[in-house]
């Protein structure tokens, strides 16, 4: 009996990657993988429906790169810090901001993106619309920003402190000590923190629904409305039918494979860094 | 011989506590000093002060007065960083960084701004060939440290050590997590190392500080009982309490 | 004087870093007491007694999230009554009774493969598994949030069986006792800190997710009774937000949602820290 319910976690997966592969196959065979995949248009109510996906991919790897470039550094540093110089009541008080910074619902972060962020964009940078892939790519930051902390901050607290001594007992300073000795040891782990974060960011759908415009254009510039891949499947989902709906499924499965592969490299890291 | 270190009345506590009574040492200069004594008779303690690596302790207050080459090691404007430089330290479990044996020798010159390739080629061998470990490791500069055996690792250690040019080496036990093959090794290296630099090394092996040590000072209970030479110390301990000890009467 | 220059070097370098960081640390901790209060601000005026207890009504344009509570609470309720024995019994499984490798190995494997799949692909495979059976209804969304939740509790319950003393068990295998005896009288008493660690984590999770209830469990705002109700659809408060905010235009009820799950967050994770310190506690005993 134990078995069949340490089995069911398999059979989740199972049952998810059978189901995504029987309903997003069949679209993209249809439609025809070249088209599918690096098409530039996608008009699925069109007369004649065009449905390439070019420019989610492109969303929603500009959006995650974007969010990583903007989210790591300052995460990463709040964690050095935090990890290495900041006394143990500010730590403690910050994991607990931290903490509730990773629990808020991400329609909360749509919402006050909706309210602050897209207006303030519309304004600082003249734009006839705030929507945009900017704001989406600030609201992702801040949601990833939780998961690099606090993993980088319990990689950086598992350095021994011998490799520590040993550097300042070198005559290096305590900042060039966790800079170029215990940064350096804990860095499968802080890898592992960003690859979650790109992890996180690629799959966020009702944050950026609410603050990227959803007009599926191609990301040519930071202040155009786009659509992300997993916005592409929830924003047509209520109304689709036929080969427009089978399309949505096969959205869903390109990003099914993304998040595979990034948990492949996540798994990959993790183990690296226990041993 | 000259004095590299006097220390004079020196005194220590860990917040309330006293580990450190009115030590009064002159360590001679490219000799090895053996400081021996009972766990936490606060040997380990006085080694740590003479580099100030106690100073990352919180509630560490020391009085008194320690000089290094007639400077205050605890006068205000001491930059920490140059002393340590000068008086290197040498763990008592071997700790590499989880680096290339290359990086980990490299480490202390490239912290004091050395960036050529060549000085640094040349510093990394030297710091190995004395810590005689070259012969062993030159065709696995790339390696990570952290495959090599603990000897080999601790060698390394010296050698990354040496490779900031200190002129004392402090050494916290350095043979006690080793085997007695690494340990012997250790020790021929060490006497070899007292030609160019100054060793302070603490033992808890009475027969270490016998085979290695020019000097040897006695702790107990935080105070400095007895210093002098080693082969008077075994041979004719002043001290009654001294004499308990190297008799093996307790410890 | 090249020493000098380079000890100024050394200086800066360090002096640049802490700016940076002490800059990473103050934009967080602005984040959070931004997000906070401006959710709070906007919230919180919103909150009314009326609010709370009624159903929205088109005929007297009322606003009122009492089924959306409602449905919370339900989802909550169900999904956690699901999920708990299953997890817990594959944690169990795992730690107590696997022998094969192999088999443990590709547990753990899809265990950490669900934790990473992104809510909106669970809300597509939920549709697909249980609304195209069942129709679009809380416990279709309940049971996506299952599946969502089981590696969260597998996770927790393992955590803590890892610090029942293998001695305990020699002890009652000692006595004679038979397997389950032992798992029943020993172990599973010591991962119960575990049980509610992994229960609040969990919870946490269901109230604030979305994206995988929009096509599961609809956006309904009627009364639902218990337990016919669960055939109905029915929005939970984060997807009621969501419509509020995004067709509807209805800024401040979403803001007095938001403050709403701003609270229940802050209690979840204080309940988190409270549980975790106590389990630490016993560990340490």
């Amino acid at each position: 009996m134990f078995l069949m319910m340490g089995l069911i976690a398999v059979g989740c997966v199972l049952l998810i990657t059978v189901y995504l592969l029987i309903s997003g196959v069949p679209a993209i065979c249809e439609i025809g993988p070249i088209n599918f995949l690096f098409g530039t248009k996608w008009a699925s109510t069109a007369a004649e429906p065009k449905y390439g996906i070019l420019p989610f991919v492109l969303t929603s790897i500009y959006g995650t790169a974007g969010a990583i470039l903007l989210g790591v550094p300052i995460g990463f540093m709040s964690a050095v810090y935090l990890s290495k110089l900041a006394s143990p009541r500010l730590k403690s008080v910050m994991q607990s901001a931290v903490s509730l910074l990773a629990g808020i619902p991400s329609v909360v972060y749509g919402l006050v993106g909706m309210l602050v962020l897209v207006p303030g964009i519309r304004k600082l940078f003249n734009v006839p619309d705030g929507a945009s892939l900017f704001a989406a790519i600030i609201v992702l930051a801040i949601m990833i920003l939780p998961s690099i902390i606090k993993m980088s901050v319990t990689a950086l607290d598992a350095v021994p402190k011998e490799y520590e001594d040993a550097s300042l007992a070198l005559g290096a300073r305590p900042i060039e000590t966790y800079f170029r000795v215990s940064v350096p040891a804990a860095k499968s782990g802080i890898a592992a923190a960003v690859v979650l974060g790109v992890g996180r960011a690629i799959g966020e759908a009702m944050a950026v629904m609410m603050v990227a415009g959803n007009v599926p254009n191609m990301p040519d510039s930071l202040f155009q409305s786009v659509r992300f891949l997993t916005t592409a499947v929830s924003s047509e989902m209520a109304y689709s039918s036929g080969l427009q709906r089978q399309a949505l499924f096969s959205i869903a499965l390109v990003l099914f494979v993304f998040i595979m592969l990034i948990n492949a490299v996540l798994n990959f890291l993790l183990k690296r860094e226990k041993e | 011989m000259r004095n590299i270190i006097t220390v004079k009345d020196m005194c220590l506590w860990y917040g309330e506590h006293q580990a450190l009574k009115n030590v009064n040492i002159e360590i001679p200069e490219k000799s090895i000093t053996a400081f021996i004594g009972p766990s936490g008779c606060g040997k380990s303690t006085f080694l740590k002060s003479l580099n100030r690596m106690n100073d990352l302790i919180p509630g560490v207050k020391i009085t008194g007065e320690l000089r290094y080459e007639g400077a205050d090691i605890y006068a205000k404007g001491v930059d920490v960083n140059n002393l340590r430089k000068e008086i290197g330290m040498v763990f008592q479990k071997p700790n590499p960084f989880p680096m290339s044996v290359y990086d980990n020798v490299a480490y202390g010159p490239r912290t004091h701004g050395i960036s050529n390739k060549l000085q640094l080629d040349e510093i990394v061998e030297k710091a190995l060939r004395d810590a005689a470990i070259w012969d062993e490791l030159k065709d696995r500069l790339k390696k990570n440290a952290l495959g090599l055996s603990g000897g080999q690792q601790q060698r390394l250690c010296i050698a990354r050590a040496l490779a900031v040019q200190p002129r004392i080496l402090l050494m916290d036990e350095p043979t006690s997590a080793l085997d007695p093959i690494s340990t012997s090794r250790i020790e021929e290296l060490v006497m070899e190392l007292k030609e160019e630099y100054t060793i302070v090394m603490v033992t808890h092996n009475m027969q270490q500080a016998v085979r290695v040590s020019d000097y040897t000072a006695f702790f107990l209970l935080g105070e400095l009982v007895e210093f002098g030479k080693t082969d008077d110390i075994f041979s004719q301990p002043k001290d009654k309490r001294t004499e308990d000890y190297i008799t093996g009467r307790f410890g | 004087m090249p020493h000098q220059s380079l000890s100024r070097k050394r200086k800066n370098y360090e002096a640049l870093m802490k700016v940076l960081m002490l800059l990473s640390v103050g934009i967080t901790a602005a984040l959070v007491l931004f997000l906070l209060i401006y959710v709070l601000v906007k919230g919180v005026p919103n909150i009314t007694w009326e609010l709370l207890s009624t159903s929205p009504s088109y005929l007297t344009e009322r606003i009122g999230i009492l089924p959306d509570i409602l449905n919370t609470l339900y989802i909550l309720l169900l999904s956690l009554l699901i999920v708990l024995p299953l997890g817990v019994g594959a944690a169990i499984y795992l730690s107590e009774y696997a022998s094969n490798k192999k088999l443990l190995a590709l547990i753990e494997y899809a265990a950490e493969t669900l934790s990473g799949i992104p809510s909106i692909i669970y809300g597509l495979v939920g549709m697909l598994l249980f609304s195209n059976s069942m129709g679009t209804c809380l416990m279709a969304g309940a049971l996506t949030l299952v599946i969502m939740n089981l590696p969260t509790i597998m996770r927790a319950t393992q955590e803590s069986l890892k610090t029942v003393p293998q001695s305990y068990r020699e002890g009652a295998f000692g006595l004679g006792a038979g397997k389950w005896r032992v798992v029943r009288t020993v172990v599973l008493p010591g991962c119960v800190d575990g049980v509610i660690t992994g229960c609040i984590l969990a919870a946490g999770r269901i109230l604030g997710e979305s994206a995988a209830l929009l096509f599961t469990a609809g956006f309904a705002h009627t009364v639902l009774s218990f337990p016919l109700g669960m055939k109905s659809p029915g929005a939970t408060l984060t997807v009621a937000l969501y419509v509020y905010a995004k067709e509807q235009g209805e800024f401040g009820v979403a803001f007095a949602i938001a403050a709403i799950l701003m609270f229940m967050t802050i209690l979840i994770n204080f309940a988190a820290t409270i549980v975790q310190n106590r389990f630490e506690k016993r560990k340490s005993l």
